[in-house]
């Protein structure tokens, strides 16, 4: 059926006009921005406005009388405790998506493993940590860690072990605070491995079979090629995630003992809202943008090579 | 009309003055001008009793001054009520009125209404006003809110006296009786006695509950504690002077204390220290009564061996540690006239009485001469037990709040960021040797001295 049939014979003088805008409405990529349009506004309002914003409170003074340029930011690094939260931030964002991506794809081929009908059953529990609010289940993180009624203490007091000052000595509190996080984040990759192998052909494994292949060889030459991508897009997005936490941190231990906690979230809070520097906290929390855009943009051109290859 | 006994002109004479009778209150304000919208966000206080009387306060002076009113209570917990600040002074609208915590007068100064036609007034009526609310809310000779009542608390020592008798040999009652006259022993009750008490109690398994993390209740008894022993890191001029032998003998101090208490005391947050004395762990904490409140409810027999006193005192003096809040309005408010009147109306003795009651005891009035509602005489048990949870003259004491005197741009970094408590940390916990301390601490400092 061809538009001409469908359409009225136009009258001369109206005709120009509205094949125009046919031409126009019916072209996908208008369809596709219209369908895009509340997307696109929803990111300009929430994600570009707030960024330029932070951008240019950051090049304020103190009392947000002044333009500094980029004073706020020569500040920062020339201030000990702003690099022992660089060096926290990537401590806690690195070892927690490390842990995490590990933990996930063992979960992951642990189910992909069981008979379909006990999978769903399974796959349900395990995704109970990641469906639950992260500001409630770490408040009972709090109450298992807390100083002096911690459950686990209680727990290894059971066994006549001494207790262990979760929330209360550097080592001990970095530790809980990337353990809480890794319990929170884990289910996330379980499920995202779980549908990239439940993707990969089982005829690439029978071939490999075929070829004499154990299941390490498996695992390394076909199931790994299969979910670089996915892999390494999950790592990304949960890098940016772990990157910007501030609730784990905020509620276990409110950056503490000696600061030793902090990431740039929570760092910036102290510093932009409880302190009444607010263009100090926004240029805190614009460091982390250089270090997950480089980190982004190499994984992601990783992706597309690949996706290339692959094509 | 016909029967019903009044004539129309009496009708008419009555309504007249029914009119001008609701209209008085407006003129009597100190002739402010009232009636209108007025947007409020008081604090949500800690007690619940506390926001009922506070609504019914606003609610009949509204309807008095026919001001439609519209009341938000604003919690403090997760600082809700400083992003309700920062995002009100950002978007230069909001709230008419709202209550500012400690520090946030100096941050919002230029953004909000001079207040000294009423603080004059009430200065005039109530006489002298506590000097940490001067330090903290009049900027450049003008004040720029009033001290407000609801949510100001001292944070005194509130102790077990069967505890402290039995393991310290301390009769706290006897020291600060429930009356003006202390005792023999008030003016031996210093941070020594303080320290042979922490360890006579943690010998018997009562260590005192004194946190040591980033929270308030930390910063605030230990800043009593370095202001006792002359310990300032910075002074009024804005001058770094942590390098000083107060602060090494505070610092020397505190690593014979901290040998006494809980081994976990640096992760403990505000409510760590109310837990250790509810459940009969603790012989001693810093803090309102509303500890005691909670215990009244949740462990009586706790409660009634409960004692409000003064902080010890160091050689400098005494210091109780004093957290006020403040009733401020926005320059960019659209009804300033009547916040004004309201904050004034609020500030009255009856009105304080009334809170003071309600919040049974825990909020503390501005002016020296409200100390002596009978509230804290009566509430108990024990009876009198907050007899001295004001400030009173036979305590001998200041109020005060933690890294004052140094200027306050300066000092909320310093108070929000626990210097004092992460020196001890570092001496206590890390061993640091405390030059290396003091070093570090000049750093930080030093960086907060940026404008």
């Amino acid at each position: 059926m061809s538009d001409a049939t469908l359409s009225a014979v136009p009258r001369p003088h109206e005709a120009a006009p509205r094949s125009a805008l046919q031409r126009i409405a019916r072209r996908n990529s208008t369809i596709a921005f219209l369908l895009t349009l509340p997307l696109i506004l929803l990111i300009l309002g929430l994600v570009v406005y707030p960024f330029l914003y932070a951008i240019y409170l950051s090049m304020l003074n103190r009392r947000m009388t002044r333009f500094i340029g980029i004073e706020n930011f020569t500040f920062l690094l020339s201030r000990e405790t702003f690099w022992d939260v660089v060096f926290q931030s990537v401590l806690f964002a690195v070892s927690a998506v490390l842990l995490k991506a590990l933990i996930g794809f063992i979960l992951a081929h642990v189910l992909h493993a069981l008979p379909a009908k006990g999978q769903r059953k399974w796959r349900g529990m395990l995704l109970v940590p990641w469906v639950i609010p992260p500001a409630i289940s770490t408040l009972a993180w709090w109450w298992l860690f807390d100083p002096s009624y911690s459950a686990f203490n209680w727990a290894l007091a059971g066994i006549g072990a001494d207790p262990v000052p979760w929330l209360g000595a550097t080592g001990w509190a970095r530790f809980s605070v990337i353990l809480v996080n890794v319990w929170y984040g884990s289910p996330f990759f379980m499920i995202m491995y779980l549908a990239a192998l439940k993707s990969v052909p089982d005829q690439l494994y029978e071939a490999a079979s075929i070829d004499g292949a154990n299941g390490w060889q498996k695992l390394r030459h076909v199931t790994f090629p299969m979910m670089r991508n996915i892999i390494s897009i999950t790592v990304l997005f949960s890098l940016i995630v772990t990157f910007a936490n501030f609730d784990i941190v905020r509620i276990l231990t409110n950056g503490g003992p000696q600061d030793s906690t902090h990431v740039f979230a929570t760092y910036a809070f102290q510093v932009g809202i409880q302190s009444g520097d607010i263009p100090l906290g926004a240029s805190v929390s614009l460091f982390m943008f250089p270090l997950l855009a480089v980190f982004a943009v190499f994984t992601l051109r990783g992706v597309n090579k690949r996706t290339k290859e692959m094509a | 009309m016909e029967g019903n006994g009044f004539p129309r002109r009496t009708l008419l004479r009555a309504g007249a003055a029914g009119v001008a009778a609701s209209a008085l209150p407006l003129v009597n304000v100190h002739g402010q001008t009232s009636g209108g919208k007025l947007a409020l966000g008081l604090w949500d206080h800690w007690v619940p009793a506390g926001n009922d009387a506070m609504r019914k306060l606003v609610m009949e002076w509204g309807q008095k001054n026919r001001v439609e009113i519209q009341l938000d209570f604003i919690t403090s917990v997760g600082n809700k009520n400083l992003l309700t600040i920062a995002a009100e002074s950002q978007a230069k609208q909001g709230h008419d009125l709202l209550s500012f915590p400690t520090w946030e007068i100096h941050a919002q100064s230029r953004l909000l209404e001079p207040m000294d036609d009423v603080m004059t007034r009430l200065q005039e009526r109530y006489g002298a006003i506590n000097p940490i609310t001067k330090y903290l809310a009049q900027i450049g000779g003008k004040w720029m809110a009033v001290p407000a009542v609801s949510g100001s608390q001292n944070k005194p020592a509130i102790g077990r006296i069967d505890l402290l008798k039995q393991h310290a040999g301390i009769d706290v009652q006897e020291m600060f009786p429930a009356n003006a006259n202390p005792g023999s022993k008030a003016a031996e009750w210093n941070w020594d006695t303080f320290l042979k008490a922490a360890e006579g109690t943690h010998k018997a398994g009562f260590s005192f509950g004194l946190p040591a993390g980033q929270f308030t209740d930390a910063t605030d008894w230990i800043g009593s504690l370095f202001r006792g022993f002359g310990a300032e890191l910075v002074n009024a001029k804005g001058d770094i002077t942590a390098k000083s032998d107060n602060v090494r003998r505070v610092l020397e101090y505190s690593q014979r204390l901290f040998a006494f208490l809980p081994a976990d005391v640096f992760s403990w947050d505000d409510a760590s220290n109310n837990r250790a004395l509810i459940s009969g762990r603790s012989a001693l904490i810093f803090n309102p009564p509303s500890a005691w409140a909670v215990a009244k409810r949740d462990a009586p027999q706790v409660a009634e061996q409960c004692w409000c006193f003064p902080a010890p005192a160091g050689a400098q003096g005494r210091f109780t540690p004093y957290q006020p809040y403040f009733w401020g309005v926005w320059s960019f408010s659209r009804n300033k006239s009547a916040a004004k009147a309201l904050i004034e109306h609020l500030s009255q003795r009856e009105q304080a009485a009334a809170m003071v009651a309600a919040s049974n005891g825990y909020d503390i009035p501005p002016f020296a001469s409200m100390t002596d509602f009978d509230t804290w005489e009566k509430e108990g048990p024990p009876p009198g037990t907050l007899y001295n949870y004001p400030l009173k003259p036979h305590q001998k004491a200041e109020q005060f709040i933690a890294c004052y005197p140094a200027p306050p741009e300066i000092a909320v970094q310093m108070y929000n960021q626990g210097i004092q408590a992460k020196m001890i940390a570092r001496v206590v916990q890390n061993k640091e040797p405390i030059d290396r301390t003091i070093a570090w601490a000049e750093r930080e400092l030093e960086g907060f001295k940026r404008g």
